[in-house]
């Protein structure tokens, strides 16, 4: 290790910021050290509610009207933040600290050409010509081909992953001393998430800017950072180089954090997870001793009394554990238990109907016609959202569905429940039609069919309660009376690890993981054989996305229900599904059991979105470059393989012009859709990382 | 600790206490948190009490008059003074409250009525119905609200429940403009896709998915609604077209004072407080109740 510090980057030190007036005001930061060298990246990493966005806000000088810093101190190049003035703090921004946002359209203006918001962040007092080469030169280095037209764009021109190139490339044009990026990758693809990583990874090393990454995902922070701090309930716990962190953490928040997210090539069998129960304290009622306490499989009577103090742990090793060098022994396992399993699922006779089929699905979208199309007599558009889905979900297994955005996975989904009924084919539940319109569909096959929507805020009425929103189907689809509706609401509510008093709570009581429980506990209510999940973990942490994992799996062995789980999460479609299927602009390009998709052959485009998964390891990387360019529009799909245009293995004009051929191995079972013959892609195809040496 | 309790009770809600109860607290609790509101709100109580009390407050018929007593100043005798005709300016101003209150009220309710269940359902439902209401909705507003009802009455001929329908006819498209927005940003929502995937029918969605999220926005619409229909109704009353004499209503009340302002400003000055303190106090009112429901919202 060279010791010896270049410079002094952002220096905190012993941080407090409170919301509200007043010496006993709830702290949502306590007493927390961060250094970041130039040249450095560091990672903050946590779960919602453990203090990261605070700690990063107070950092940039940009806390919310009721906080404020009580204590500790903010450096940058040794010149005091915390004493600046208004004055002080524009030049501060704009030359020297700069902020690389999770959505970038918000943080641009509208009504301007993105050339000239670049210029205006370069030189505020006068934007005009003088930066052109210097803007051009940034946006090529941000891979954004074809500076000139990018520069003429207004934002809303770029998609997602355009967008954010430009904000990395406004806040690099200035050489800014501190980069603070705050989960800029969140919202992106895995495939734009991967090539944006790379990008940054190359833009960071060798210069002398200092990086703070804020993010929840451990993977996206092992790829990219040097050195990672774990934030908890605002207080410091453990800070270690990444790849200490990943080989030996010491506190139990890292280890259960650790275990909670889904790795690729394990599955719910062979690694179940193993969350944290219960969730973060609010600032306002902290335990009295150690904060992680509560929920500490390792924690003793002298944990619940005393605040562990941070301590050394090896160099360049921070942890507040008291336990810390019993867990580094192996003395004691910091480890949460693993979830009792069930006996596996009843094997299905072969000659059973799949729980859901589906044959030839089409959806179209037709565009709309003005009065000046019609005069002129043209034609309606259309386009083609799906072309020809064909899959199996099969009775008490999972399949589940990948694709990035755009490539219908969630139309899909929408037209086997109905709501947006298919344009053409057939879906068959059970063996028997489904009719397209959920308006036309009879009580019976509205019960045995259910969805999960993404966790949000949108999938509980807000003005009716827990227990109102779960009786309904009770009452409504199995004509109970409203005493036993109850009573199964309790029960049901027990069955989602929830207690029965939450039936009286309203939605905005409950935190984001118990909304989407009950949201599950509604799908579960009417005791339905297929139900279909929209990126219902997405939007959770690490730990509460764990625990509805299992409970998922738990409530499938129990009441042997099917699932169609939809997520462009690779990593948690492994680990839940039994089969997988890879859309790609309204086609399935790859399907079959896990086990035959995940591993070669694969099809082009499934080996790039295994590629781009972000690696929790820190020692091995991706062994190819990201895959290049968007999903197009569903307007102009190419005539033969829609994947031809950003494919790695593109044979040639045959996959731009002919629409390829779907093979199938001995099984019957993988089919793979390529021009490309399956023994040559196993040929092809080498593992899809490689280890680095870190 | 220093935030009013009204803000502080907001953030805390305690979990188990009844509803309605609660619901109610809350509403006075954020009305009375401002001075404002607080001072609207009391105000409005007060004129609706008179309006409900008014006859009995009254020390005179509203149409009675001493005709030893005409033109007097606001004395012990008479609070507000009396007009030419010798009718007591108090006891007019009292008992008018009750026909400002039925007129602007009733008409206001009707179109808060109509307006809400056409908005709900059309907008909902989409399509040509949704189209075709509110095109018509559309040339009602395209004519200002005073030269609607002049037209009107013009057809229906003066009279009490005219000037009812004429206001629920100027203000029915407004309500439902007001209730389409709302409708129209919840019935795409994830939680009712969900109501429809339970196999709920269409009256339970609209009454029990869509109608509670409209409430808030529909109780400051009503309100203000409200206020200005006092002012129509006051207008009218004072162009001669709405309420006929000897009725004490507030406008014609202004209207028949106008020509001996000289002589009895009194008889002018006092319904013509009456109107704009109705108006503001209402006004004052709705700007706090709406705070009260955002709060309640979170």
């Amino acid at each position: 290790m060279s010791a010896e510090r270049r410079g002094a980057g952002l220096e905190v030190e012993g941080l407090t910021v409170r919301y509200g007036d007043g010496p006993d005001a709830p702290a949502a930061i306590r007493d927390v050290d961060l250094q970041v060298a130039p040249g450095e990246t560091v990672g903050l990493v946590g779960e919602s509610g453990s203090g990261k966005t605070t700690l990063a806000l107070a950092v940039l000088r940009a806390l919310p009207e009721a906080g404020r810093v009580d204590g500790g101190r903010i450096s940058l190049a040794g010149d005091d933040l915390l004493a600046m003035d208004a004055r002080a703090l524009r030049e501060l921004w704009r030359h020297r600290i700069k902020l690389v946002p999770q959505n970038p359209l918000p943080s641009m203006n509208p009504a301007h050409t993105v050339g000239h918001q670049l210029a205006e962040s370069l030189s505020p007092d006068r934007p005009g010509r003088a930066d052109r080469e210097r803007i051009d030169a940034m946006l090529d280095a941000v891979g954004l081909a074809d500076p000139g037209r990018i520069r003429r764009s207004y934002p809303f021109e770029l998609s997602g992953g355009q967008q954010q190139r430009v904000m990395i490339a406004m806040a690099l044009l200035g050489e800014p001393e501190l980069l603070v990026m705050d989960e800029p990758t969140t919202n992106l693809d895995v495939t734009t998430e991967a090539a944006i990583l790379e990008l940054v990874r190359g833009l960071v090393r060798g210069s002398d800017t200092a990086v703070l990454y804020v993010s929840h995902s451990l993977g996206v922070v092992s790829q990219l950072c040097d050195r990672v701090e774990v934030l908890y309930a605002g207080e410091l716990v453990e800070c270690a180089p990444v790849d200490e962190l990943y080989d030996a953490p010491r506190h139990p928040y890292t280890v259960g954090l650790l275990d909670s997210v889904p790795l690729l090539g394990r599955t719910k069998t062979d690694a179940p997870l193993r969350p944290i129960p219960g969730r973060i304290p609010d600032p306002t009622e902290l335990p009295p001793g150690c904060v992680f306490a509560p929920r500490c499989p390792a924690a003793e009577e002298a944990c619940r009394t005393a605040r562990p103090a941070l301590e050394s742990a090896g160099p360049n090793r921070l942890v507040a554990c008291r336990r810390w060098r019993e867990i580094a022994d192996g003395d004691v396992s910091a480890r949460q238990p693993a979830p009792g399993h069930a006996e596996e699922a009843l094997e299905v006779a072969a000659g059973d109907a799949p729980a859901l089929s589906a044959i030839g699905i089409e959806k179209r979208f037709e565009t709309r016609r003005g009065l000046m199309d019609r005069l002129r007599g043209r034609e309606a558009g259309a386009v083609k959202a799906l072309r020809g889905v064909d899959l199996e979900v099969r009775q008490g297994r999972t399949l589940g569905l990948v694709g990035e955005s755009g490539s219908g996975k969630s139309t899909l989904a929408r037209a086997v429940i109905g709501l947006e009924p298919a344009s053409d084919g057939t879906f068959e539940l059970l063996g028997v039609p489904l009719t397209r319109r959920l308006e036309r569909r009879d009580r019976e096959v509205i019960r045995r069919l259910q969805m999960v929507f993404q966790s949000s805020d949108e999938a509980l009425n807000p003005h009716r309660s827990v227990g109102a929103t779960l009786r309904r189907p009770f009452m409504h689809l199995a004509g109970l009376d409203r005493a036993e509706a109850d009573r199964r609401v309790a029960r049901l509510l027990e069955s989602v690890n929830l207690t029965a008093d939450y039936a009286a709570r309203m939605p905005d009581q409950l935190s984001g993981g118990e909304k989407q429980r009950v949201t599950v506990a509604r799908a579960f209510a009417s005791d339905p054989e297929l139900i279909l999940f929209d990126e219902s973990v997405s939007g959770l942490d690490v730990s509460v996305q764990a625990s509805l994992l299992n409970l998922l799996d738990e409530l499938q062995r129990e009441r042997h229900a099917s699932y169609l789980f939809i997520s462009h999460d690779l990593a948690v479609v492994a680990h839940l599904a039994d089969d997988v299927a890879v859309l790609y602009l309204g086609q399935v390009m790859e399907s079959g059991p896990a086990g035959t998709v995940l591993a070669p052959p694969y099809h082009p485009y499934t080996e790039a979105l295994l590629a781009a998964v972000p690696r929790i390891d820190p020692h091995v990387a991706a062994a190819r470059p990201p895959l290049e360019g968007e999903v197009p529009s569903p307007r102009d799909v190419p005539p033969g393989c829609p994947f031809a245009t950003r494919c790695p293995r593109v044979l040639g004009a045959v996959c731009h012009d002919e629409p390829p051929p779907v093979t199938v191995d001995e099984d019957g079972r993988h089919r793979i859709r390529c021009h490309i013959p399956r023994d040559e892609l196993l040929e092809l195809q080498e593992p899809l990382v490689e280890r680095v040496a870190t | 600790m220093t935030t009013p309790g009204g803000g502080g009770a907001a953030t805390a809600a305690p979990p188990a206490q009844p509803a309605p109860l609660a619901g109610a607290r809350h509403l006075l609790g954020e009305l009375y948190a401002r001075p404002t509101s607080a001072i609207g709100t009391t105000l409005v109580a007060l004129f609706v009490a008179m309006a409900l009390i008014g006859p009995w407050l009254a020390p005179y018929g509203p149409t009675e008059q001493i005709l030893s007593d005409r033109s007097q100043a606001p004395g012990a005798a008479h609070w507000f003074g009396t007009d030419r005709l010798g009718r007591d300016v108090f006891s007019r101003v009292v008992t008018g409250a009750r026909d400002i209150f039925l007129l602007a009220g009733g008409g206001t309710a009707v179109a808060v009525a109509i307006g809400t269940v056409a908005g709900l359902v059309t907008s909902t439902l989409g399509g040509w119905w949704e189209e075709i209401t509110f095109r018509l909705f559309d040339t009602l507003l395209a004519m200002p609200a005073l030269l609607l009802a002049l037209l009107l009455l013009g057809t229906l001929g003066p009279s009490r429940s005219s000037v009812l329908w004429v206001i629920a006819v100027a203000y029915t498209p407004i309500v439902a403009r007001v209730v389409r927005s709302v409708v129209l940003s919840v019935k795409t929502r994830e939680w009712v896709a969900a109501a429809r995937m339970q196999g709920e029918t269409l009256p339970w969605i609209l009454t029990r998915e869509i109608l509670p999220s409209v409430l808030p926005a529909l109780a400051v619409e009503a309100a203000l609604r409200f206020s200005y229909a006092i002012f129509l109704v006051a207008s009218l009353g004072f162009l001669g077209v709405g309420v006929q004499p000897p009725n004490p209503d507030w406008g014609l009340m202004v209207a028949e004072a106008r020509d001996y302002v000289y002589l009895t400003p009194w008889s002018l000055i006092f319904p013509a407080a009456a109107i704009s303190l109705l108006v503001v106090s209402v006004n004052l009112a709705a700007d706090g109740l709406g705070r009260a429901l955002r709060t309640e919202g979170r």
